[in-house]
């Protein structure tokens, strides 16, 4: 009846695990207790779980990012805690099974439920605003990417309650990820939680290029787009590329699981370097899909508080081309020790450092762009300058490990961990920290605290150097990654070191867990009642904060790249008598949620071969489509006398609330 | 013991000794910050290489790395610089808002890192060449043939010529290249001596090769660098280079004593077993090597995991 689900998939003899699984289940309940306690609910629903607007569901990808970034750092500190501890014959406090899951689920959760949601939220919440519409292209698809991508977490999180997470990397190489290695269901849980995330990744691609490509504010030309939302463009379209790869790679390795193929399996003339290749034409470009946003973000927080236009604008936008269509050429340098011939090393290796041109054009155009400026020393201008500084040391040890004779003696070193920390933590999370400050009082209609947001970078800035500048030198030393216990026992000092560096960390998010404490309790002080709390350029600073579910009254007329600031400095604003119209706009649907329920549900069934649910939810899934697609009320209008309404009482409902 | 603070103390040496030029200033801070990180450390793995293959792929890593020092300080310095001169409660910082293009800037800011990846890529390019791991090394010496394969967890080395094999430690000769064909009775590994450079992966049904050599007799570390499962952080053998002499009194020695790795021996190996000790096979089949190879991509694996390894052909067993 339960498949393979008994009662001893519930780790009562791990006291480790029980207790982290016990924690969150009971913190998950003490949170719907609340919620219920205080009726919350019907806001809830009303307002979040059904809604369609672009703004909410940026929100929620973000609240959710946060949220598993908790998850995911535990996992990260409890790996340093256990290699600092495991030296020299101890065993530490984490056997290997147990270790093999957290180093597993630490990658996972990071890159598909931290990095991912975070960015994919940014760009949901800031992209229309940006372009000065007023909602994405297809709003209710935008919803089911959300909750797809929401069912994937949750499921991750399952597998600490009920049976295991994977123990064999965040890629799940096979032979080790196949049935005759890993016969429970830990590979299962990775596989279907990241099926269904990826779908909703692919479908919010899908939704965010068609947006950009097809609505933008009147004489928004392409040219005239701001460069956070070309390099949005960018990444989606690297996302609509790759994600399908992704797709298919786990789809294969699935039939070899479920139905006994041999894609990549030893014999039966599987082939484990199809597989190996397969996932990193996609994983390669995923950094890509990472790491262009949070180089618009770093443009736009740039150029604002440099109170300058960003340099170079032009080639900007051509290098964030670039480096969407090298992305593509370089994934064999994840694997130079595979035996390839010289030939095919050395172009690849020469292919991953083209990409340092562009790369470092961007940054001497930031670098330019401070030139001359009045640079306010605010958190999103000291997250952006820690990732100049520290990106361009990623970026350099990134280059070192594309020169193939070089990583032969590096490859899974934990030089390579330093690296790719290096520039995702440097890189991608100051960035995403950066967009989070940046555009909050846009989101909430309050500023952040400054002073805890202060304290937040330093912690993590300093956090970072002192985890993983060990590490480069550990991995220099010949220590390889994911070891559970570690004989050399001089290794030590650095692995403290390393800890230490951990701990910071952790003060480090304290501080913003603090930071959004007291910025929600002392709100009233810092309304930004005028929509332009740092005297920004572009359009999403040209509507209220928080901007009204229709975002613009009005479509702004768009001539220049930093359209809002051309606007203040013709004053074109003032003298702007308002025409109001009725407005249509996207009704909620419980669709989203309802496809997260279904998508739980089959995922959580194939992952324990109960296959009368795998069936029903595929069922219910056919069924809700075929509802939701004959059904035909989906919008509804705001008449221009509610809009004007809304748009008088502007300044007074920030005072107001 | 024996590495201690060699390469360091080195390098430190060079450091206060020479007479520098720019770029001979820019190798001593790379040197001394190197020297200075691995101060509380004994065993310098890549950074302190016993064969000719690590020592050039560490010279490669040197070298590019100062290419883009070149480069990367004057970045940061630039960055720290211009926040702090362009601060807005600096009131004698010039302020240009629409400064925000000019052709020779942008000339510039394409071409330095052009040119540095050009250099950086020729290099590479180069380098990927000489050091090709299926390159045999240009020596006068016959290369030692020893084949590879990995299991859970631990490593077996097989001396077709010599007709013995090994368990979790390699002993070579000093001074001759080393020609590895290697593969995996299980899953993917990643075969690396940190000190004579180069890793290779270990693939079932597949056969990598690398060619390696040390220079002089000495212990060193030998990993797994691929993560193959539970026991994988005990995946490790000890690489002993001893004169050339004493290698054949070795093989001798190796030859007179213990059970010979018969067919019944090798599949009890391919059990998951972890922090195996050592051990010597007076005899084995010299295609073993080749029969592991073609079985591992025949037989099920579920069949394998069940101990129910058996050869095809029963050849003599050495």
């Amino acid at each position: 009846m339960l498949g393979r689900l008994t009662w001893a998939s519930i780790p009562f003899d791990e006291p480790i695990a029980l207790v982290a699984g016990g924690g969150a289940v009971l913190g998950g309940l003490a949170v719907l207790a609340l919620i219920t306690m205080m009726g919350w609910w019907p806001y809830l629903w009303r307002e979040w779980l059904t809604s369609v607007d672009h703004k909410r569901i940026g929100v929620m990808y973000s609240f959710l990012a946060l949220i598993m970034l908790l998850r995911g750092f535990a996992d990260g500190i409890m790996m340093r805690s256990q290699q600092a501890i495991a030296v020299g014959g101890a065993e530490g406090y984490l056997p290997p099974d147990h270790y093999d899951q957290i180093f597993s689920a630490h990658g996972t959760i990071m890159i598909f439920f931290v990095a991912m949601p975070f960015v994919v939220g940014l760009m949901n919440f800031v992209v229309p605003l940006q372009l000065g519409v007023r909602d994405v292209a297809f709003p209710v698809l935008n919803s089911v990417s959300f909750w797809l991508t929401a069912s994937g977490a949750l499921l991750v999180n399952a597998s600490l309650v009920i049976g295991n997470f994977s123990r064999t990397g965040w890629l799940a190489y096979p032979p080790l990820s196949e049935l005759a290695f890993s016969p429970d269901v830990g590979v299962d849980y990775w596989l279907w939680s990241l099926q269904i995330s990826g779908i909703g990744t692919l479908l919010a691609g899908i939704n965010m290029v068609t947006t950009i490509l097809k609505l933008r504010a009147p004489g928004m030309v392409y040219f005239r787009m701001p460069v956070f939302c070309w390099t949005a463009l960018a990444s989606n379209m690297l996302i609509i590329a790759a994600f399908p790869i992704l797709t298919a790679t786990m789809a294969m390795l699935a039939l070899d699981r479920y139905l006994g193929m041999h894609f990549f399996t030893n014999e039966g003339g599987g082939n484990q370097m199809m597989y190996v290749n397969l996932i990193w034409a996609w994983g390669h470009p995923e950094v890509y899909i990472l790491v262009l946003p949070v180089f618009g973000v770093f443009s736009e927080v740039i150029a604002t508080f440099s109170g300058k236009a960003l340099f170079g604008y032009r080639s900007m936008v051509l290098a964030t081309l670039a480096i969407c269509v090298l992305s593509f050429m370089v994934w064999l340098h994840h694997f130079f020790t595979m035996g390839a011939s010289a030939d095919v090393n050395a172009f690849f290796g020469v292919m991953s450092m083209v990409i340092a041109v562009p790369t470092g054009v961007k940054v001497f155009n930031w670098l330019f762009t401070l030139f001359h400026g009045r640079v306010r020393f605010t958190p999103p201008v000291l997250w952006s300058i820690g990732f100049m500084v520290t990106f361009v040391v990623g970026g350099m040890t990134g280059v070192l490990l594309a020169v193939p004779p070089v990583d032969f003696v590096l490859h899974n070193s934990v030089f390579l961990i330093a690296h790719f920390h290096n520039v995702i933590i440097g890189g991608v999370l100051f960035g995403l920290f950066a967009g989070y400050t940046y555009w909050f009082p846009k989101a909430f209609g309050f500023t952040l605290h400054e002073g805890w947001g202060k304290a937040s970078f330093w912690c993590w800035f300093v956090g970072f150097y002192l985890a993983f500048m060990p590490l480069y030198v550990l991995g220099l030393e010949g220590m390889t990654r994911r070891l559970q216990h570690i004989n050399n026992a001089e290794w030590q000092p650095l692995l403290f070191v390393a800890e230490a560096g951990a701990v910071t960390i952790m003060a480090g998010i304290a501080c913003q867990i603090m930071q959004l404490y007291v910025s929600i309790r002392t709100r009233e002080q810092r309304r930004d009642l005028t929509g332009d709390p740092w005297n920004g350029r572009t359009l999403e600073w040209a509507t209220a904060s928080p901007p009204p579910v229709y975002n613009f009254a009005m479509m702004p007329e768009v001539d220049d790249v930093d359209a809002f600031w051309e606007m203040k400095k013709r004053r074109e604003l003032d003298e702007l008598t308002p025409t109001y119209e009725d407005i249509e706009m996207p009704r909620n649907t419980p669709i989203g949620i309802f496809t997260a329920a279904v998508a739980v549900t089959t995922g959580f069934a194939l992952i324990w071969h109960i296959w009368w649910m795998v069936i029903l939810g595929l069922i219910a899934a056919a069924v809700a489509t075929m509802a939701f697609g004959w059904s035909e009320d989906r919008e509804f209008e705001i008449p221009a006398a509610e809009v004007a309404r809304l748009e008088s009482n502007r300044v007074g409902l920030g005072q107001a609330a | 013991m024996r590495h201690r603070h060699s390469l360091g103390a080195r390098l430190l040496h060079r450091c206060a000794s020479q007479s520098m030029t720019s770029r001979r200033l820019l190798h001593g801070v790379f040197v001394c910050a190197a020297a200075a990180l691995l101060a509380s450390c004994q065993q310098a793995g890549v950074l302190d290489p016993k064969g000719p293959i690590a020592a050039q792929e560490l010279l490669l890593m040197i070298n590019t790395t100062e290419i883009m020092l070149v480069v990367v300080v004057p970045v940061i310095l630039l960055t720290l610089g211009f926040a702090w001169w362009y601060r807005a409660s600096n009131p004698r910082a010039n302020h240009s808002p629409d400064w925000a293009y000019q052709g020779g800037v942008e000339f510039v800011v394409w071409s330095i890192p052009a040119l540095i990846v050009i250099l950086v890529g020729g290099v590479a390019w180069i380098g990927s060449h000489q050091l090709d791991p299926k390159a045999p090394l240009a020596s006068n010496v016959k290369p030692l043939e020893v084949d590879v394969v990995s299991l859970d967890w631990k490593w077996l080395f097989i001396y077709p010529d010599q007709r013995i094999a090994t368990l979790n430690q390699l002993v070579v000769p000093a001074g001759t290249p080393v020609n590895f064909r290697l593969t995996s009775a299980t899953v993917m590994n990643s075969f690396f001596i940190p000190q004579l450079g180069s890793q290779i992966y270990t693939m079932g049904g597949m056969t990598t090769h690398l060619n390696l050599m040390a220079d002089a007799p000495g212990e060193f570390r030998g990993i797994s660098a691929n993560f193959s499962g539970d026991g994988f952080a005990d995946m490790q053998f000890m690489v002993k280079a001893v004169q050339a002499g004493e290698f054949d009194s070795w093989v001798a020695k190796a030859r007179a004593g213990g059970s010979a790795l018969d067919d019944a021996g090798y599949g009890a190996l391919t059990k998951p077993s972890h922090a195996v000790p050592p051990a010597i096979y007076p005899s084995v089949d010299p295609g073993l090597f080749d029969r592991i190879v073609e079985q591992t991509a025949a037989m099920p694996e579920k069949e394998r995991a069940a101990g129910a390894w058996c050869p095809p052909t029963q050849q003599a067993g050495g």
